[in-house]
C-alpha cells in the first residue's frame, strides 16, 4: 500500500479505520532487527550453558560445570558463581603464586625470614590475616585485647610464656594453662592486703610500708608459697607462665587503670584472691605448620 | 490541520567516493600521514639502554606497573603526570582550534590519517572516483568480486596491523608477536587486536566521514572555540560569484575579461572541490559542521586557478574578519593570549614535576590498633607501617632514623633499619618507636621519619611527618 504524505509515496499498513484514518508503515532498520535476533539466539545459548529456568521446585542446571576440591575430594557441580570462587581460591592464579611463596617461606629458617624484607613483608600481611581469623577473638585485633585482665597483650615486650622465637612456636603449637591458685581460703583479709601491698611494692608503686613487709614474709614463706611461680625476686618464670611483677605490665590485674593506691591494692587482692584460670588452645593441626611459622614470626615482630 | 514539516534526525548514508587531488596541502598532509605512521609502527621495535639493560624504548608494562618511556620510568605514584597530560592536550586543541581552526581534525587525527591511507587502498585498486562509482553502480561479476574483495582484504590487513601494533607497546614486543602468532599470548593481546582491527576497518573502511559527522564529540565542540579571527577554509563568494552567479566555461565566458564583462564571478563551477571533498559537502555553501579543515578543496581550486593561469585563492584560509571586512586577522587575541599562557604554565608544571621525580618515596602510617602500648620497662611503643618504594634501576640502600622525638627515642625496625633494596622493589616494613615520655599528657607528637640513601651522591633523603600518641596517667 502506498499514500502521498507531503509530497512522498510512504507505505502504509493497509487498514483503514473510519475510511480514512490509516496507519504508515515505518519499518525498523534492518541493523536493529538483526541484533534483536542475536540477543535473541544469545539468550537460547545462555539457558543451555548456565541455570536458567525454575522447573517445579529445582531448576535447569545448564551444561555448563565447576569442579573443586572439596575435604580431599573432587566435586563437580552445574556452573554457580559460589562453586566458582572456591575453585579460584584453589587453583586460580593468585593462589598459586601465594601457595609458591608459602612453600618458600616453609622451607626458610627462622633467621632467613627475619634477615629478608621480602619474606618478612609477606608474612606480616599474611600473619595479620590469620591472626585476624583465629585470634583476635581472644587477643583483640591489633594484638591488644580491649581490657587488661582479659588475655595477655601480644604487642607489649613482656612474654609469659617466654619471647624467644621457639617458645613462641611452642605456645601455639601446644596452647598454654595458665593457672594460679586462689588463695582466699588461704590467707585472711588482712593477709591479702598484705601481700598485695608487698606485689605492689616489687614493681615501684607507693605502698604501705608496714603493710608490704608483712606481705612479703607470706610471699617469700611458705604460708603464701608465691615465690614457687613468681620467684624470689618476683620476675616470673616462663617455663611457668607466671607474671614478672616488678615491670610495668600488668597482664591480670588492671593496675594502670586504677585511679589511687586503694584502687590498686584492691584489684591486685582480688586476683590474689580468686585465683587465675586461663587457657589457650592448642593450635596444632588446626594451623598448618606454615601457617604457625607466619603467626610465630609475625608476632615476634609485633612485641620485641 | 497543520502541516509539520520535519528534517529527518538520521540521513540515509550516501555513499561519498573522494576525486584525489594533488598539492601544497595533500603533500603536507602525506607527509604528516608518513611521520605519524613512521612512528607509530616502529616506535615498538625501538630498543633503549636502560640501566646496562636493552629494553623496549616505549613500554607500557601493566603487570609490572610501569610505564617505559625512553629513559623515564612512570610509576603508578606518577598518576598525575596523566592528568598533566591531558589538561596540555586539551589545552592544546583549544588554543590551536581557537586560531587555526580544526586543524587536529584535518591534519592529525587518527580517522583523518586512517581514512587517508583507506582511500587510497581503495584507489589503487579500483582507480579514480569515476571508476569507483562505474565499480559500484555495475552487477556484480568477477571483476567486482575481484577488486571490492581485494579492497576490503587490504583494508582488514591494514586494520589487522594497526591493532596488533598497538598490542605491541603493553610487552616485549618481539617476543610479544612470537607469541602471539604461536597462540601463546595472552587472551588480551588477541582481544585488544581483535577489537582494534574490527574498529579500524568499520571506522576507516565504512563509516568514514559519519565518525566525523555523527560520532566525534570533538568535532561538536570546536565550533564553540571559533570566532570572527579563526582561520577558516572558505570559498570567496564576491570573487567567485561576481554579480551574477558562477558560470561554466565556455561560448563567451570564456576569457577572464568577457566573464568580468557579463559579471559573472571567477568559479567556473567545475566542480572540482566537491569531488575532492572526504565528507561530501561544498565548501561554496559556507562553513559547515561536516568540514574538517582538511584543505584539499584549496588544493582543487588552485589546480584549476593554475591551469586557467588565474590568481589562486578563490578558495583558501581566511576569517570570518577578512571576508566580511576585508581587515587581517588578529592574531593576539585575549583568548589566544590565555590558552598560550595556560598551556605554558601546564607544560612548565609538567616538566618541573617530571624533573623532580624522587629516586624512592616512602610513606609512612601509624598503626592505630592499638594506637600504644606500654612496656615493661615503662616506656610507650607506637607502631607504624612503612611503605617504600625504588624507583631507580639500580640497588638502593636505606637508612632509617628519627628526629623530632625526646632524647632517647628508639627506632626498632627488626634487622632493616638499614635495608637494601633491589631495583624497582618495593617493600612494606613495620617500625615500633619506644620512648619515655617526658609527661603522659595524652598527645600526639609530631616527629619526622627520616629515610637516607646510603653511598649514592646527589640522592636526597626523604623525610616524612608522623606523630607519636603518648596516653594520659
Amino acid at each position: 500500500m502506498a499514500e502521498q504524505h507531503q509530497g512522498k509515496a510512504v507505505q502504509t499498513t493497509g487498514h483503514a479505520w473510519d475510511g480514512d484514518l490509516q496507519e504508515f508503515n515505518n519499518p525498523l532498520p534492518r541493523w536493529w532487527l538483526w541484533s534483536f535476533y542475536a540477543t535473541v539466539l544469545f539468550a537460547v545459548i545462555y539457558w543451555i550453558w548456565y541455570p536458567a529456568w525454575p522447573v517445579a521446585k529445582s531448576f535447569t542446571k545448564g551444561i555448563g560445570t565447576v569442579t573443586y576440591q572439596s575435604g580431599g575430594k573432587q566435586v563437580t557441580t552445574h556452573w554457580n558463581t559460589r562453586a566458582e570462587l572456591i575453585e579460584e581460591m584453589q587453583t586460580g592464579s593468585e593462589t598459586l603464586k601465594q601457595q609458591a611463596y608459602l612453600e618458600k617461606i616453609s622451607a626458610a629458617s627462622y633467621d632467613d625470614i627475619v634477615n629478608d624484607p621480602d619474606m618478612m613483608a609477606f608474612t606480616r600481611s599474611m600473619a595479620k590475616v590469620l591472626f585476624a581469623d583465629n585470634c583476635a577473638a581472644c587477643h583483640g585485633v591489633g594484638g591488644t585485647p580491649a581490657q587488661i585482665g582479659q588475655y595477655p597483650n601480644l604487642r607489649d615486650d613482656a612474654w609469659l610464656w617466654g619471647g624467644d622465637i621457639n617458645q613462641i612456636e611452642q605456645t601455639i603449637l601446644q596452647g598454654r594453662n595458665g593457672y594460679m591458685p586462689a588463695f582466699g581460703e588461704v590467707l585472711s583479709d588482712a593477709q591479702l592486703d598484705e601481700v598485695a601491698n608487698y606485689v605492689l611494692s616489687l614493681s615501684g608503686h607507693s605502698v604501705d610500708t608496714a603493710m608490704a613487709d608483712a606481705g612479703r614474709a607470706i610471699f617469700q614463706g611458705k604460708q603464701g608459697g608465691c615465690y614457687y611461680c613468681h620467684t624470689e625476686s618476683g620476675k616470673g618464670m616462663a617455663s611457668q607462665g607466671s607474671a614478672n611483677l616488678t615491670d610495668a605490665v600488668w597482664t591480670v590485674a588492671d593496675v594502670p587503670g586504677a585511679a589511687d593506691d586503694a584502687a590498686r591494692v584492691e584489684v591486685v587482692k582480688t586476683v590474689i584472691r580468686n585465683g587465675v584460670h586461663r587457657q589457650m588452645p592448642a593450635w596444632r593441626g588446626r594451623l598448618s605448620n606454615a601457617q604457625i611459622k607466619l603467626l610465630t614470626v609475625y608476632l615476634q615482630s609485633l612485641g620485641s | 490541520m497543520n502541516q509539520v514539516t520535519q528534517t529527518p534526525l538520521y540521513a540515509a548514508h550516501t555513499h561519498i567516493y573522494p576525486r584525489s587531488v594533488s598539492g601544497r596541502f595533500r603533500r603536507l598532509k602525506w607527509a604528516i600521514v608518513v611521520i605519524a605512521y613512521g612512528v607509530y609502527f616502529l616506535l615498538p621495535w625501538l630498543r633503549w639502554e636502560r640501566g646496562g639493560d636493552t629494553g623496549q624504548a616505549v613500554l607500557f608494562d601493566l603487570a609490572g606497573r610501569k610505564f617505559f618511556l625512553f629513559d623515564l620510568v612512570v610509576h603508578p605514584q606518577d598518576i598525575f603526570w596523566l592528568a598533566g597530560l591531558l589538561m596540555i592536550a586539551a589545552y592544546l586543541l583549544f588554543f590551536v582550534t581557537g586560531l587555526a581552526g580544526r586543524v587536529f581534525c584535518g591534519y592529525f587525527c587518527f580517522q583523518t590519517l586512517w581514512t587517508d591511507v583507506y582511500i587510497l587502498i581503495e584507489r589503487l585498486v579500483q582507480g579514480e572516483r569515476p571508476a569507483r562509482i562505474r565499480l559500484a553502480r555495475q552487477a556484480w561479476n568477477a571483476e567486482k568480486l575481484l577488486k571490492t574483495g581485494l579492497t576490503h582484504l587490504l583494508w582488514l590487513l591494514m586494520a589487522f596491523v594497526t591493532g596488533l601494533t598497538f598490542v605491541l607497546y603493553w610487552g616485549d614486543a618481539p617476543q610479544l608477536i612470537g607469541e602471539f602468532f604461536a597462540g601463546k599470548a595472552p587472551f588480551a593481546a588477541y582481544a585488544t587486536t581483535l577489537f582494534l582491527t574490527a574498529t579500524t576497518y568499520v571506522m576507516a573502511g565504512i563509516a568514514r566521514e559519519q565518525v566525523c559527522t555523527y560520532m566525534c564529540p570533538y568535532a561538536r565542540f570546536q565550533a564553540v572555540m571559533f570566532d570572527k579571527d579563526t582561520l577558516v577554509v572558505s570559498y570567496d563568494a564576491r570573487r567567485g560569484e561576481g554579480g551574477a552567479g558562477r558560470a561554466k566555461l565556455g561560448g563567451q565566458l570564456k576569457a577572464r575579461a568577457q566573464r568580468q564583462q557579463a559579471g559573472v564571478g571567477d568559479c567556473i563551477d567545475c566542480g572540482y572541490c566537491v569531488q575532492v571533498c572526504p565528507t561530501g559537502i561544498d565548501i561554496r555553501n559556507g562553513l559547515q559542521i561536516q568540514c574538517i579543515s582538511c584543505a584539499l578543496c584549496i588544493d582543487a581550486c588552485d589546480t584549476i586557478m593554475d591551469s586557467l593561469g588565474w590568481d589562486r585563492g578563490l578558495v583558501g584560509y581566511t576569517s570570518e574578519r577578512k571576508t566580511d571586512t576585508g581587515q587581517q586577522a588578529r592574531l593576539l587575541r585575549p583568548k589566544v593570549i590565555g590558552y598560550a599562557a595556560v598551556l605554558v604554565l601546564a607544560i612548565g608544571l609538567l616538566a618541573w614535576s617530571v624533573s623532580q621525580q624522587a629516586a624512592f618515596d616512602l610513606s609512612v602510617a601509624q598503626v592505630r590498633q592499638p594506637i600504644f602500648v606500654q612496656l615493661s620497662d615503662g616506656r610507650i611503643q607506637n607502631s607504624y607501617e612503612i611503605k617504600v618504594n625504588n624507583k631507580t634501576n639500580k640497588t638502593l640502600t636505606l637508612r632509617f632514623s628519627v628526629r623530632g622525638l625526646a632524647q632517647g627515642a628508639e627506632l626498632d625496625m627488626g634487622h632493616f633499619s638499614e635495608v637494601s633494596m633491589h631495583p624497582e622493589q618495593r617493600l612494606r616494613l613495620g617500625a615500633n618507636i619506644r620512648m619515655m615520655p617526658a609527661q603522659f599528657d595524652g598527645r600526639s607528637h609530631p616527629f619526622e621519619l627520616v629515610a637516607e640513601p646510603q653511598g649514592v651522591p646527589g640522592l636526597v633523603a626523604i623525610v616524612h611527618p608522623s606523630v607519636f600518641f603518648v596516653p594520659q596517667q
